[in-house]
């Protein structure tokens, strides 16, 4: 059954330090040498037949990043690519990401958390890598994955885990969930159940944010949408069609593909007629960059040059980032149809356990300072989790509550009056 | 003639009778005649130029001045940036228009057709419908989907089908349908201008009718409230209710059983969500018997939901059994005639009236 990815002989390039060029060649195509576990058998017949093809045609849509790159060639002391407040800053945040996971699993498992529960484990690197390099006013789309994308957008900790709860004190009142995140102060806007729906709302966003600046004539919006999605997506109808519209009207956003090679218990391969997403860029007239999701470094470069090319008003950019969950796909999944020896490879390949080894090895910083860091989100969760628990449920008046902007929308009672007025609507006593 | 002439003299500007149009023209040269795709044009440019914020998108509404010319001579007006031609990309654009809502700007998506709406429905009800309540006010979504609806004439199965019922049992929405050219200009004003997802209903084969508008439609400030019916002619032995092209034939039918004696009251629903329940219980007090009006399918219609009110709410003022006039409960079919059979006609309207007045063998089969 499992064709596609028994005995995977791929050449696994042991993970050393992390430097930009070491695992990648510079035109960004995954050949044999890439630990595209799972795919590589195709890989290969893939690259060997039409190599020269995919040169070709992916050489003239990666030039730009390729170009930055390859300026970045290996030299005996790789160049940091962070200073010690940008690393600190990024492992605090993965740190988070991973650490609110493993306790919204825990709290599922005894019955504070309910529902569907999507958990981000192992992908911190590739919400880390891009998020922290917005300001307050770009905007980021996710999907039902969405708990660590709040977080690291800033929402804080306790609102999630108490929207998670289904406590009034949640970013959303407990009226959305775990898979409807929204928070307009932080410009999160959204979480959506529906795979490939928050691409459209995605681009509708950069379409306002270049409204505003050319009709609207606020000259100094420049605001950036990162929609995220994963590889089961990139088959919808929906995907393709945003990718034409904000190429052909140069939208600032740039199209984050969490490419973690599973949709459910669908393999990527099985679903996909050509699996390498990034191809699909330059079919729209954009650029199309594959990088390495587990390593928070490579993320952040590539998402640097992608996010300032569509501040500077050139057009959207589609990233895949090759990345892996260390869960199933939500927490009543049974996880069954994975190969543990995959699971093992991505395992080892841990974004958190890299920048620690590069921290640390690059002298950036120290066990202690690490270990003090994780204590730190540690008591933040605790106080988190305290703070969701202690909180009220909604009120029985809050049901018909922010169902409408305006609620006359509920119309006129039988009185003739609108059902709004009626004080006893709010208290949840009227009739509905 | 001489009973219209009274009925305008006392004055009620929402009392207006609909009579053929070559009897009022010849009547009163004081009211202007405006054409409901005017009508349309006219609200669309007045909010547009109101308000930087609105912005037109849809296929053909740009260059092509639109499908049906209600979008004519904006894009010259208003620029590319703001009437925009979008590929044939329902579910895309729509999820755009909402996406730009979610950040203030306010979105007309216009759809061809309702029918093209449902490669786009994720995104009126999932994305803009129930986004005001996931995200607790946060985010509100000012869009409007406009489009028409319904059957037009010989377009087939899939082009004809009315999407009332199901956008109006969706809580998050506003679902408007107007008639005449005074609703079409209020009614759009008001779902522009509201904070709200509204979708639109309008009706193609009513574009080119003309109606009477007084100044006051006319003026640039002009709004219907969302939520209220209009009493388009008062009677006092049936209630007839209907919405869009459907209260112009209720009003043929009340002409036709006024011969026999039988005072109709014929309700325009104008907003399908909200319901107005209190017009039309109030007035199901007054004639005791309703008549329900509509084009889209039986089960589970917009029928289905004023007959239900009725009964829950005013169930000892009734003294016969509730009557469902709505389209055939099949694909509408293309033939002219079998076309004719599908839809609710004139006749079907004033016998469904008859029944509810006892004033004919009680109902044996279906019309």
């Amino acid at each position: 059954m499992a064709t596609a990815f028994s005995a995977p002989k791929f050449a696994a390039q042991p993970f050393t330090t992390i430097s930009p060029t070491s695992q990648h060649k510079p035109l960004k195509i995954p050949t044999a040498a890439s630990p595209f576990l799972g795919s590589t058998r195709k890989l290969l017949r893939l690259s060997s037949s039409s190599q020269l093809n995919l040169r070709r045609r992916s050489s003239g849509s990666v030039f730009a990043v390729s170009d930055v790159v390859k300026e970045k060639k290996p030299t005996p002391i790789p160049s940091l690519l962070i200073t010690k407040e940008e690393g600190l800053e990024l492992y605090e945040d993965m740190v988070l990401g991973r650490s609110f996971e493993d306790m919204c699993a825990q709290m599922y498992y005894r019955g504070k958390m309910f529902g569907f529960v999507h958990l981000y484990n192992g992908q911190e690197a590739v919400s880390t890598g891009f998020i922290k390099l917005l300001k307050q006013q770009d905007s980021v789309v996710s999907t039902y994955r969405d708990h660590v994308h709040a977080l690291s957008k800033g929402v804080p900790a306790r609102a999630v885990m108490s929207e998670l709860f289904g406590k009034t004190t949640g970013c959303c009142r407990g009226q959305g969930g775990s898979m409807h995140m929204f928070s307009s102060e932080h410009n999160l806007i959204g979480g959506f159940a529906f795979i490939g729906e928050g691409i459209p709302v995605a681009t509708g966003a950069a379409f306002t944010s270049k409204y505003k600046r050319e009709v609207l004539k606020e000259a100094d919006c420049d605001h950036v949408t990162l929609a995220f999605f994963g590889d089961g997506t990139c088959n919808n109808g929906q995907f393709f069609e945003c990718l034409n519209m904000a190429a052909l009207w140069k939208l600032p956003i740039v199209f984050v593909v969490e490419n973690n090679l599973w949709a459910i218990g669908m393999s990527h391969l099985r679903a996909t007629s050509d699996p390498q997403i990034y191809k699909k860029g330059p079919a729209f007239g954009m650029p199309g960059v594959h990088v390495d999701g587990m390593d928070v470094l490579k993320v952040r470069e590539v998402a640097k040059e992608a996010i300032a090319r569509a501040r500077r008003g050139e057009g959207p950019t589609l990233v895949e980032c090759e990345t892996y969950r260390f869960r199933g796909h939500s927490l009543a999944d049974p996880d069954e149809l994975r190969d543990p020896t995959e699971k093992a490879h991505y395992a080892a390949r841990d974004p958190i356990t890299a920048l620690k080894k590069y921290l640390i090895e690059n002298n950036l910083s120290g066990e202690a300072e690490l270990k003090a860091i994780d204590k730190k989100i540690d008591e933040l969760l605790e106080d988190a989790v305290e703070f969701a628990d202690e909180s009220p449920l909604p009120p029985r008046s809050q049901l018909l509550e922010n169902v409408f902007a305006d609620p006359k929308g509920f119309g006129i009672g039988p009185d003739g009056r609108y059902r709004c007025e009626d004080p006893k609507f709010t208290q949840g006593t009227a009739h509905v | 003639m001489l009973a219209i002439a009274r009925q305008r003299i006392l004055g009620q500007s929402f009392q207006k009778i609909r009579p053929a149009v070559s009897v009022l023209r010849s009547y009163s040269s004081a009211a202007k005649q405006i054409t409901v795709r005017e009508a349309l044009n006219s609200a669309l440019d007045e909010e547009m130029s109101a308000d930087p914020k609105v912005f037109l998108m849809g296929e053909e509404v740009g260059e092509y001045q639109g499908a049906y010319k209600i979008t004519k001579g904006l894009l010259e007006k208003y620029g590319p940036e703001r009437v925009l031609d979008t590929p044939i990309t329902e579910a895309g654009f729509t999820g755009i228009g909402v996406g730009a809502a979610y950040y203030g700007l306010k979105p007309v998506v216009e759809f061809m057709t309702f029918n093209f709406s449902m490669q786009a429905i994720d995104h009126i009800i999932n994305s803009a419908a129930k986004s005001n309540y996931m995200s607790a006010g946060q985010i509100s979504v000012p869009i409007v989907f406009r489009g028409p609806n319904g059957a037009a004439a010989g377009v087939g199965a899939q082009h004809s089908q009315c999407y009332a019922s199901w956008y109006a049992s969706c809580p998050g929405l506003k679902v408007l349908s107007p008639y005449n050219s005074e609703d079409a200009r209020g009614l759009l004003k008001a779902a522009i201008r509201d904070p709200d997802p509204v979708v639109f209903l309008e009706n193609e084969l009513l574009y080119g009718e003309s109606f009477p508008v007084s100044d006051e439609v006319l003026d640039s400030s002009f709004c219907i409230p969302i939520g209220k019916a209009k009493i388009e002619r008062e009677g006092k032995d049936v209630t007839i209710t209907a919405f869009s092209k459907m209260v112009g034939y209720a009003l043929k039918a009340a002409e036709i059983l006024e011969k026999d004696g039988i005072h109709a009251e014929v309700i325009n629903l104008r907003s399908i969500r909200p319901l107005d329940r209190s017009t039309i219980n109030a007035s199901v007090r007054k004639t005791n018997r309703l008549v329900t009006v509509e084009e889209g399918f039986p089960q589970h219609g917009v029928g289905a939901e004023i007959c239900a009110s009725v009964v829950e709410e005013s169930f000892a003022y009734l003294d016969a059994p509730v009557e469902r006039i709505a389209g055939a409960d099949v694909p509408m079919p293309y033939a002219a005639n079998l076309e004719r059979m599908a839809v609710p006609q004139i006749e079907d309207i004033v016998r469904a009236a008859r029944r509810a007045c006892y004033r004919s063998v009680p109902l044996a089969a279906a019309a």
